[in-house]
C-alpha cells in the first residue's frame, strides 16, 4: 500500500465512523446516468447558475445599491460632473475603475440570458419528449417556478444599474402594478416607498436579487437535483432500453469527468463571451430620468414576449362606476402570463386527465409519436415567437425599413391565427413521420440502386433496415381512446356528462396515429 | 390494441464497440498527450490572465479586424480567463472520451410506491401520534392553537406597514400651478414665445420655488411637459382646448398615458408624438388624441398663456392626473 493510499484511507475511515457515508457513496458513484446530447441542456442551466452565484457576487464587492445622489468624476469623460445616483456611479466604477470588473459584469449579464435560454430550452426538451410524466410531475412544477422566477430575477438584475434603460424597465413594471384592480396604487406606494421613482427601490431590489430570490433558487435546484436523482433519469428508446432499467455510463469516473470538464466548457464560454461581445453597455445610456428614454428600448429576450404583448394590446380602458380598470396592461400584463404559467405547470395533470393513464413513465416519447402534445408545443411556441417579435417591433420597423403599425396588426391577427394553424400543421407533420416510420420498417431503406428486371421493368433496391432500428421505430405504445360511457349500466345519463364529453373529444385527439407495423404486417409483405 | 397481435420484438442492447483508444496502446498514448497538451494550454491562459490584469493598463487600446478599437486590458483579462477554463473543459472531456472506460451499463428501475404493508404502517403510526397529542379530543386546544397562529402569521404582513405611505390624492397632483413659468430641462431658462420657432419642440418643467436649486426625480417624473409649436391654423382643437394654445404654442405631459414612459419621439412631418415603449402615437393637432397603439388616452393637455413679463406661464394646473391609469383615477 502506498502513502497515499495509506492518507487516503485514513480521511475515508475518519469520516466513515463518523458519517457512516461509505454504504451510500458506494452506491451512488456508481450511479449510472443515460447519455444523450438534450441531457446537457439542464445541466447548461445549472452551470450557468453556479458562474451567476460567483460573478454576482464579485460584483457585490463594488455595487452600491443606493440612490443616494452623487455626482459622477470617473474615468468616464462624457459622463463626468453629471448628478446620477450612487448605484449607476458605482456600476461605471465597476466598468472602469475595477480591474475585471467589466468582464465580470459582462460574464454575469451573458450567464444570465444563458441561464434563461437553457432553461427554455430544457423545458421544451421535457415537454415535447414527455419526461414530464408520473412520476416527474414535482419537478415539471419546480421547473416552472424556477422559469418564472429567473425571469424576475434577471429583471431585477438588469434594473440595478439604474441608467436610462433600467430606469425605463422599472417605469413599466411601476404601471402595471398600479394597474392593479383596486390595490394597485396602494402596491405601487408600499413597494416603491412613495411616488415613483422614490429612493428605495435599488436597495430593495437588490436584496431580492442578491438574497431572497437566490436562496429561493438554491432551495428549489437542489430538491430539483435530488428528485433526479433519486427518481434516475429519463432515457430515450432504443435497444436493450425498457421502462424498467437505465442503461448508461456511471458517475465515476467518466460521467463526472464529461460533466465536470462540461461546466468548464459552460464557464469558459461565458467568459469568452464577456471578453469580446459587448452587452448592456450602461455608459452610453446615461443616468435615469423619468423625462427622458432613448428609442429603441428593449427589455432582455426573456421579457420581451411579455412587452410584445403589452405593445400589441388593443387600447381598452373602460371606467366602470367610476373605476378605471386597464385592461390595456392587466390583460396583456398580468393575465395572460397567469394563465401560460398556471397552464404549463398544469400540463402533466390535463394530459393525464385525458389519457387516462396513471403510470409511470421512464422511457421518452419520441415527439412524433405524441402528435397532440406536441402540436400544442408548437402552437404554445408559436404565440410566444410572435409576441417577441412584437416586442422588438421598432427595431424590426427601422433595421428593415417596415412600417411599424402594419407590424403590429400583423401582430394582433397573427397571434389569434397562427397558433392554431401551427397545431394543424405540427400534428400533420407527425402523423406524416409516423407514416413514414411505418413505410421504412415494411419496405426496408431505399438504397439509391435501381435494377432491371428481365421484363424490362425498373426497380429500386430496397433493404431491410436493422433489428435495432426497426425496434426503435415500433417500441412506442399505441394506447385507443378512453372508452367513456354516457350512460351507466342502467341506461341512467351520468352525472357529470359535459365534462366526459370533453374528455373523450380530447381524448380521441390526443390517440390519433399511424398504426405501427407489426409481425404480421412484415410477414405479409415478405409472401409477395 | 397491440396487445394481440405481436409486436416487432426487442433486438436487446447492441455489442460493446472497442475505441481505437482501447485495443492501440499508441492510440492511448497519443490521447494522453492530447489531453495534456489542452491542460497546459490552460496553464499558458491563465498566465495571460495574470500578466493581462498586473501589466495592461485600463487605458491601453489596440485594433482587432473585424472588432475595431478594443480595450486590451478587457478583451487579454477576459481571453485568458475564457481560455484557462475551456481548455480545462475541453481537456477534461477528451480524456473521458478516449481513456476511460466507456462500458454502457444497466441499471434496474424500482418501482417507487411502497409496499403497502409500509402504507399501513404510516398510516397507523401518523393516526396513533395524532391521538396521543389529542387533538380531535381536545378541540379547545385546537381551536385556540389555531387562533394564536392565524393571529401571529399576520404579524410579518402588519410589519411590513411602513413600507411605503399611502397614495392619497398624490398620484393626481403635480408640481403646476396656475402661473407657474414654463422652464427648459435642463438649463432652467423661462421660455417666450418667440424662442420656439414653428416645428420646435422643448422639454419642459414649472420653475424652481424660490431658494430651490434642485428637483427630485418624482418631481421630474410628473411634471414633464413638451412644448410644441404649430402654426395655429394646424390645430383642429375645440374653442376650450385651442384657449389652452398660445399663438400656436401647445403642452402636453411627457409621461404616457399608457405606462410612463416619456413619450419622446415627435415626428414634425406628421405631427405624431411617439411613445418609444410601446408605440402609442398621439396627435398634436388634435389635443394628443390617440391613433395607434396600446394607449387608452390623449397625453393630458398643460393650458399655458404668458404673464406679463411675456414669459410662457400654466394658466391652471393639470385638470386630470398625468401618468399611467390606476384604479380611482377617475373617481
Amino acid at each position: 500500500m502506498s502513502a497515499r493510499e495509506r492518507i487516503a484511507g485514513n480521511v475515508a475511515n475518519y469520516v466513515d465512523e463518523r458519517t457512516g457515508a461509505a454504504a451510500w457513496m458506494k452506491k451512488n458513484l456508481q450511479k449510472v446516468f443515460p447519455d444523450h446530447w438534450s441531457f446537457m441542456l439542464g445541466e447548461i442551466a445549472l452551470y450557468s447558475f453556479v458562474i451567476l452565484l460567483l460573478s454576482g457576487t464579485f460584483l457585490t464587492f463594488w455595487f452600491d445599491p443606493s440612490m443616494r445622489e452623487v455626482v459622477y468624476e470617473g474615468s468616464y469623460e462624457p459622463l463626468q460632473g453629471l448628478e446620477m445616483s450612487a448605484a449607476y456611479a458605482s456600476a461605471l466604477d465597476i466598468s472602469f475603475e475595477v480591474r475585471g470588473g467589466l468582464l465580470m459584469r459582462q460574464i454575469h449579464h451573458w450567464a444570465a440570458l444563458i441561464f434563461m435560454a437553457a432553461i427554455v430550452v430544457h423545458l421544451m426538451r421535457v415537454f415535447f419528449t414527455g419526461a414530464f410524466r408520473k412520476p416527474r410531475e414535482f419537478n415539471w412544477i419546480i421547473g416552472i417556478g424556477l422559469l418564472t422566477l429567473g425571469i424576475v430575477e434577471g429583471f431585477l438584475g438588469y434594473s440595478l444599474p439604474d441608467d436610462l434603460l433600467s430606469g425605463t424597465g422599472i417605469r413599466i413594471a411601476e404601471a402595471i402594478i398600479q394597474a392593479v384592480p383596486v390595490v394597485g396604487s396602494y402596491l405601487s406606494y408600499f413597494i416603491f416607498g412613495g411616488a415613483f421613482p422614490g429612493y428605495t427601490f435599488i436597495p430593495r431590489i437588490y436584496t431580492v436579487h442578491i438574497l431572497i430570490l437566490p436562496g429561493i433558487f438554491l432551495a428549489l435546484i437542489t430538491v430539483h437535483l435530488m428528485l433526479v436523482w433519486y427518481q434516475k433519469h429519463t432515457q430515450y428508446p432504443g435497444p436493450g432500453r425498457t421502462e424498467k432499467n437505465v442503461v448508461g455510463y456511471p458517475l465515476l469516473p467518466i460521467y463526472m469527468a464529461k460533466a465536470g470538464g462540461f461546466f468548464f466548457i459552460v464557464f469558459g464560454v461565458t467568459a469568452l463571451l464577456g471578453a469580446v461581445a459587448s452587452i448592456n453597455p450602461i455608459w452610453l445610456y446615461g443616468p435615469y430620468t423619468p423625462g427622458q428614454v432613448s428609442a429603441g428600448s428593449q427589455p432582455d429576450w426573456y421579457m420581451g414576449w411579455l412587452d410584445g404583448l403589452v405593445r400589441m394590446a388593443p387600447p381598452l380602458e373602460p371606467v366602470i362606476f367610476g373605476y378605471t380598470l386597464s385592461l390595456n396592461i392587466l390583460i396583456p400584463g398580468l393575465i395572460l402570463p397567469g394563465i401560460i404559467f398556471t397552464g404549463m405547470a398544469l400540463y402533466p395533470f390535463i394530459e393525464q386527465w385525458i389519457t387516462g393513464d396513471k403510470r409511470e413513465h421512464h422511457l421518452l416519447d419520441r415527439p412524433r409519436n405524441a402528435p397532440n402534445r406536441t402540436a400544442l408545443g408548437v402552437m404554445s411556441l408559436t404565440f410566444m415567437m410572435i409576441a417577441l417579435i412584437n416586442g422588438g417591433n421598432d427595431l424590426i420597423a427601422t433595421n428593415f425599413d417596415l412600417s411599424i403599425n402594419q407590424i403590429m396588426w400583423f401582430s394582433r391577427i397573427g397571434i389569434i391565427v397562427l397558433p392554431p394553424i401551427a397545431f394543424i400543421v405540427t400534428k400533420r407533420i407527425c402523423l406524416s413521420l409516423q407514416r413514414a416510420d411505418r413505410e421504412l420498417v415494411l419496405h426496408g431503406r431505399e438504397t439509391g440502386r435501381l435494377v432491371m428486371m428481365p421484363s424490362g421493368e425498373f426497380v429500386e433496391v430496397h433493404e431491410p433496415i436493422s433489428p435495432e432500428k426497426a425496434w426503435l421505430l415500433t417500441q412506442h405504445e399505441q394506447n385507443a381512446p378512453l372508452q367513456l360511457e354516457d350512460t351507466d349500466a342502467r341506461g341512467v345519463r351520468r352525472p357529470g356528462l359535459l365534462k366526459s364529453k370533453l374528455r373523450k373529444r380530447f381524448s380521441v385527439a390526443h390517440a390519433e396515429q399511424v398504426a405501427k407495423p407489426t409481425v404480421a404486417d412484415l410477414k405479409e409483405i415478405e409472401h409477395h | 390494441m397491440s396487445k394481440e397481435i405481436e409486436a416487432i420484438q426487442d433486438p436487446g442492447l447492441p455489442a460493446h464497440k472497442l475505441r481505437q483508444t482501447d485495443v492501440d496502446p499508441k492510440a492511448a498514448d497519443r490521447a494522453e498527450r492530447q489531453v495534456a497538451i489542452l491542460f497546459g494550454l490552460s496553464a499558458l491562459s491563465t498566465v495571460l490572465f495574470i500578466y493581462s490584469y498586473l501589466f495592461i493598463s485600463t487605458d491601453t487600446f489596440v485594433f482587432i479586424p473585424l472588432m475595431g478599437e478594443q480595450n486590451a486590458h478587457q478583451l487579454f483579462l477576459g481571453l485568458g480567463l475564457a481560455l484557462a477554463l475551456l481548455f480545462i473543459g475541453l481537456g477534461a472531456v477528451h480524456w473521458a472520451k478516449t481513456l476511460m472506460p466507456d462500458h454502457e451499463v444497466i441499471a434496474q428501475r424500482h418501482e417507487f410506491r411502497s409496499p403497502d404493508s409500509d402504507r399501513e404502517e404510516f398510516v397507523k403510526t401518523a393516526k396513533e401520534g395524532a391521538a396521543a397529542a389529542g387533538l380531535g379530543r381536545r378541540s379547545l386546544i385546537k381551536r385556540s392553537l389555531g387562533l394564536s397562529l392565524g393571529l401571529v402569521g399576520l404579524s410579518p404582513i402588519l410589519l411590513l406597514g411602513d413600507l411605503g405611505p399611502l397614495p392619497g390624492d398624490d398620484l393626481k397632483k403635480t408640481g403646476w400651478k396656475a402661473g407657474s413659468r414654463l422652464v427648459t430641462d435642463p438649463g432652467d431658462r423661462p421660455i417666450r414665445p418667440e424662442d420656439l420657432e414653428v416645428g420646435a419642440v422643448a422639454q419642459t418643467l414649472p420653475e424652481l420655488a424660490p431658494g430651490k436649486d434642485h428637483r427630485s426625480l418624482n418631481d421630474i417624473a410628473k411634471d414633464a411637459v413638451l412644448l410644441i409649436r404649430l402654426r395655429p391654423e394646424d390645430f383642429n382643437l375645440d374653442d376650450e382646448r385651442l384657449s389652452w394654445t398660445y399663438q400656436g404654442i401647445i403642452a402636453f405631459s411627457k409621461i404616457c398615458s399608457h405606462m410612463g414612459c416619456a413619450v419622446a419621439l415627435y415626428e414634425q412631418s406628421t405631427k405624431h408624438l411617439l411613445c418609444p415603449c410601446h408605440q402609442s402615437t398621439f396627435d398634436v393637432t388634435r389635443a394628443a388624441k390617440v391613433i395607434f397603439g396600446p394607449a387608452a388616452r390623449p397625453l393630458p393637455q398643460l393650458a399655458i398663456t404668458v404673464d406679463e413679463e411675456g414669459y410662457l406661464v400654466a394658466q391652471a394646473p393639470f385638470n386630470e392626473p398625468v401618468g399611467p391609469s390606476f384604479w380611482g383615477r377617475s373617481a
